[in-house]
């Protein structure tokens, strides 16, 4: 325990200093930007480490049997964990300066930047959730996963679900996989090459209905026969697995289906966001499986798949990527507003103008109350579909105005390239759209 | 740790305000609001219990007399005060706004007396059901032009002027007064006075005609002459340009939340009897298909539904802030703004959405239609809690956003 707290100490240090460096005027004057961010790239990757060391101590030491004090019966509470706010210290950082500055040019070409999986792989995202006898961190907790959704998607909604499309296969492989595909599955992620998989759930029909999958699984003699077809699939076909909805004996279920496996296609299928994820259309044509590729096959009935929890995560995902994106849009426009002159003074000074400003703020922190309750509730185990349904519900409504609205207070200027406002306006759209793809 | 539920420990305090407001408000809810002045005696007995209910609270009781910031403790989380009274009230409102509001020692002075009163003030006043006077016919929202003046003689203020809309103004044993020691210091002059029923020269003059909330009465007072001990001052008797008035308003960081659970509660009410009353005509919103694949009728359901969550969990935050020590003047006025907001639209919404049954008197609806409105208005206007959000975050004074 204290030698965890000290990591933590230090890594808050470490990041202390490379961020106030980074800030630094002459830095910038002198174009030392791009080693400053290694540092606090560096750093990051290092605190993860330790995080990750000081969880597994704190784990192995209820393991080994020592007493935990009672704990007081909850009350209301705002409060992050030490673990959460260093958590989100460190991606909040990577996101400031390892995401932010590529998102126009990958936004532009609709391409994900180079080195971007491989880097963020390296935050720990992925081995989090994964246990530790697998060579993970043991973690899986849909609080801290929004918080890191937030923070990526802050600094750019459509490099934020490309970032986590992996991190939530590994977040759902190990909430409900059996032991034999989550030996065979979850230590590929855990190895110094990027291993990239993706979640496919949408389909594209007009009133889709994530209840009602026309991707279909059959019964084969040695496994399943999976057919059909997914929009909206990221990573332009470079990942390695998918976890495919389907119908299966009339129930929705997760297939674990290998890229590479026969009948498997994608098709780039660019869309009005997300262009960076480079999403994509994934055809399933009699693509035969072996008889572990259903997920959670097997399992005890408490850990039995559940499609209902599966989209409501899915959705809270969305929802907290999208507060995020609300975030920076906010953060954006409050320097622009009291800046920007007009009849002689900061369009700020008027109410029409700053009113605007007020309810983005008002929205922001309502969205932020209702995702957190659901992913708390989710994370204790309790029954959290009601408020991850008017959760989805709020953040669908609020996030897309914020990002209407941000537009508009930029006026001719939002419309343009030269401010981020258009994309979010863009990006944002899909909260309305999708199911799937994530997963806390 | 993230928790955002109703504590353990305050679930018996929230189950009795409800039973409270099935039992004892609503069967006397219409009568009081056909019978706009007459006092409603139910409530005097209600009262003494609430107070015994108070007393046994083990972490200093909840209402408006007990609203005060907690201390800052690093170690430890609240859920104190400010929260109790946040949940306690909300429940009461889901019963009726009007009754809440005439409920014996539970005025907005009462507010005012436990942000700032001293040790021997707290003596003399702390039992007394205090109302709250701030607005004059020539200012409301404006309250740093307060006219009503209060002028030293020996160990005595004589105040003179005319205040309006004071919320149990006639039933209340007291009223927090707001006056200008001296009208050319500008706002660091206005102090507040508690001047007691009886007190010769302070005069009720009439009672409000009103949308809602009929039950309880909103006075005009009429201050001639009307001599206070100079004992009866709240806070500081200097006048301090830095933080005199910043005192006053400090009240409003705990008032404000209240206001918000009220229209929470109100809200509450109309939803769940829309629901009960689609129920019965085959409409079950159970949350089951996406809304946009549903009727337009359970999307607005959903809608509001999802709306008032926020707005709960918007006021639960700004009181659970004020019990732990934490600045939420911003969070406050978040709270006020989307509560009031939400509540006249969910009850309008539910009136318009249920046709006549909604409309007519045989349901409560239209009448809590009516009664929300005020929870958007008193204790700082939608419009005013959008201005001190929006000052906060651009960094403006009150001279540059206007």
């Amino acid at each position: 325990m204290a030698s965890f707290s000290f990591g933590m100490k230090l890594q808050g240090l470490a990041l202390g200093l490379a961020s106030r460096f980074a800030a630094h005027p002459l830095v910038r004057k002198y174009g030392l930007a791009k080693p400053a961010e290694k540092i606090a790239y560096i750093s990051t990757k290092k605190g993860f480490q330790l995080i990750q060391k000081g969880l597994a101590k704190k784990s192995q030491g209820n393991k080994n049997g020592i007493k935990a004090l009672p704990s007081p019966p909850p009350l209301f509470d705002l409060t992050l964990t030490d673990e959460q706010q260093m958590i989100r210290d460190s991606v909040k950082s990577f996101a400031e300066h390892n995401i932010r500055p590529l998102a126009l040019a990958a936004d532009e070409q609709a391409k994900l930047p180079e080195s971007l999986l491989q880097d963020s792989q390296e935050l720990g995202l992925n081995y989090f959730s994964i246990p530790e006898s697998l060579g993970g961190a043991g973690q899986l907790s849909p609080m801290t996963s929004v918080l890191v959704a937030e923070d990526l998607a802050w600094a750019d909604f459509s490099l934020a679900f490309a970032i986590l499309a992996s991190t939530s296969v590994t977040n759902t492989i190990s909430r409900w996989g059996n032991k034999t595909q989550q030996a065979l599955w979850l230590p590929k992620f855990c190895t110094e090459t990027n291993f990239n998989a993706a979640i496919a759930v949408q389909e594209p029909q007009p009133l889709f209905n994530s209840d009602l999958l026309t991707t279909r699984a059959k019964q084969s003699r040695k496994g399943y026969i999976l057919s059909g077809i997914k929009s909206l699939v990221p990573l332009s076909g470079q990942a390695e697995l998918y976890l495919v909805a389907a119908q299966f004996k009339g129930k929705n279920e997760l297939f674990l289906v290998p890229a590479k496996a026969k009948g498997v296609s994608f098709t780039s299928t660019p869309a009005m966001g997300l262009r960076s994820a480079e999403v994509g259309t994934l055809k399933l044509d009699k693509v035969v499986l072996d008889k572990d590729a259903l997920l959670g096959s097997g399992n005890a009935q408490y850990k039995q798949f559940n499609y209902q929890q599966f989209i409501d995560s899915s959705h809270l995902s969305w929802c907290a990527m999208a507060i995020g994106c609300s975030q920076s849009a906010l953060d954006y426009l409050i320097p622009y507003v009291n800046e920007r002159f007009a009849f002689g003074e900061p369009i700020s000074h008027r109410q029409s103008v700053a009113f605007m400003i007020a309810n983005m703020k008002i929205e922001i922190e309502s969205m932020r109350l209702l995702v957190w309750k659901a992913a708390s509730r989710f994370e204790r185990g309790e029954d959290f579909h009601r408020d991850a349904f008017l959760a989805h519900h709020l953040c669908m409504e609020k996030s897309m105005e914020i990002g209407t609205n941000a537009v508009q207070l930029l006026g001719g200027h939002g419309f343009t390239k030269e401010h981020p406002a258009e994309r979010w306006y863009r990006d944002l759209r899909v909260l309305s759209i999708i199911n799937g793809g994530l997963q806390l | 740790m993230i928790y955002l539920e109703v504590p353990k420990k305050l679930r018996t305090l929230v189950d009795q305000a409800r039973q409270t407001a099935d039992h004892v408000f609503r069967p006397i809810s219409r009568k009081y609001d056909r019978a706009e002045h007459d006092y409603p005696i139910e409530l005097d007995m209600f009262a003494a219990i609430m107070d015994g209910m108070n007393d046994a609270l083990e972490d200093g009781g909840a209402g408006s007399g007990k609203l005060r910031q907690g201390k800052k403790n690093n170690s430890q989380i609240q859920n104190g005060i400010n929260m109790t009274t946040v949940l306690g009230l909300a429940e009461l409102c889901r019963g009726d706004v009007g009754l809440s509001l005439t409920m014996p020692r539970q005025g907005l002075g009462n507010a005012a007396i436990a942000a700032v009163a001293n040790d021997e003030q707290l003596a003399r006043f702390g039992n007394k059901w205090a109302a709250m006077a701030i607005t004059e016919p020539g200012c409301g929202s404006d309250s740093a032009a307060v006219r009503t003046s209060a002028i030293k003689d020996g160990d005595d203020y004589i105040i003179n002027g005319e205040k309006i809309f004071v919320t149990a103004g006639e039933r209340a044993d007291a009223v927090v007064v707001w006056a200008t020691v001296d009208k050319d210091l500008g706002k660091a002059a206005i102090k507040s006075f508690v001047v007691e029923k009886g007190t010769p020269g302070m005069e009720v003059t009439r009672l409000e005609k009103k949308l809602g909330i009929k039950a309880s009465d909103t006075a005009s007072i009429s201050f001639n002459d009307c001599r206070v001990p100079r004992a009866n001052l709240l806070g500081s008797e200097e006048v301090n340009a830095d933080k005199g008035f910043s005192g006053v308003m400090q009240t409003f960081d705990n008032t404000r939340p209240v206001v918000a659970a009220m229209a929470v509660g109100v809200a509450t009410a109309s939803i769940e009897r829309t629901k009960e009353l689609l129920k019965e005509q085959g409409i079950d919103i159970d949350y089951k298909r996406p809304a946009k694949l549903g009727s337009q009728l359970t999307a607005e359901v959903y809608r509001m539904e999802a709306e008032l969550e926020a707005a709960r969990l918007l006021t639960i935050k700004a009181a659970w802030m004020a019990d732990n020590g934490q600045p939420n003047s911003i969070e406050a006025s978040i709270s006020k703004a989307k509560a009031g907001r939400v509540a006249n639209d969910i009850t309008l919404k539910c009136v318009e959405l249920l046709g006549t049954v909604g409309y007519c008197e045989d349901e409560l609806l239209e009448k809590w239609a009516r009664d929300s409105k005020i929870l958007d208005i008193f204790e700082g206007t939608q419009q005013i809690q959008q201005l001190i959000i929006a000052r906060r975050l651009l960094e403006k004074s009150s001279s540059e956003l206007k």
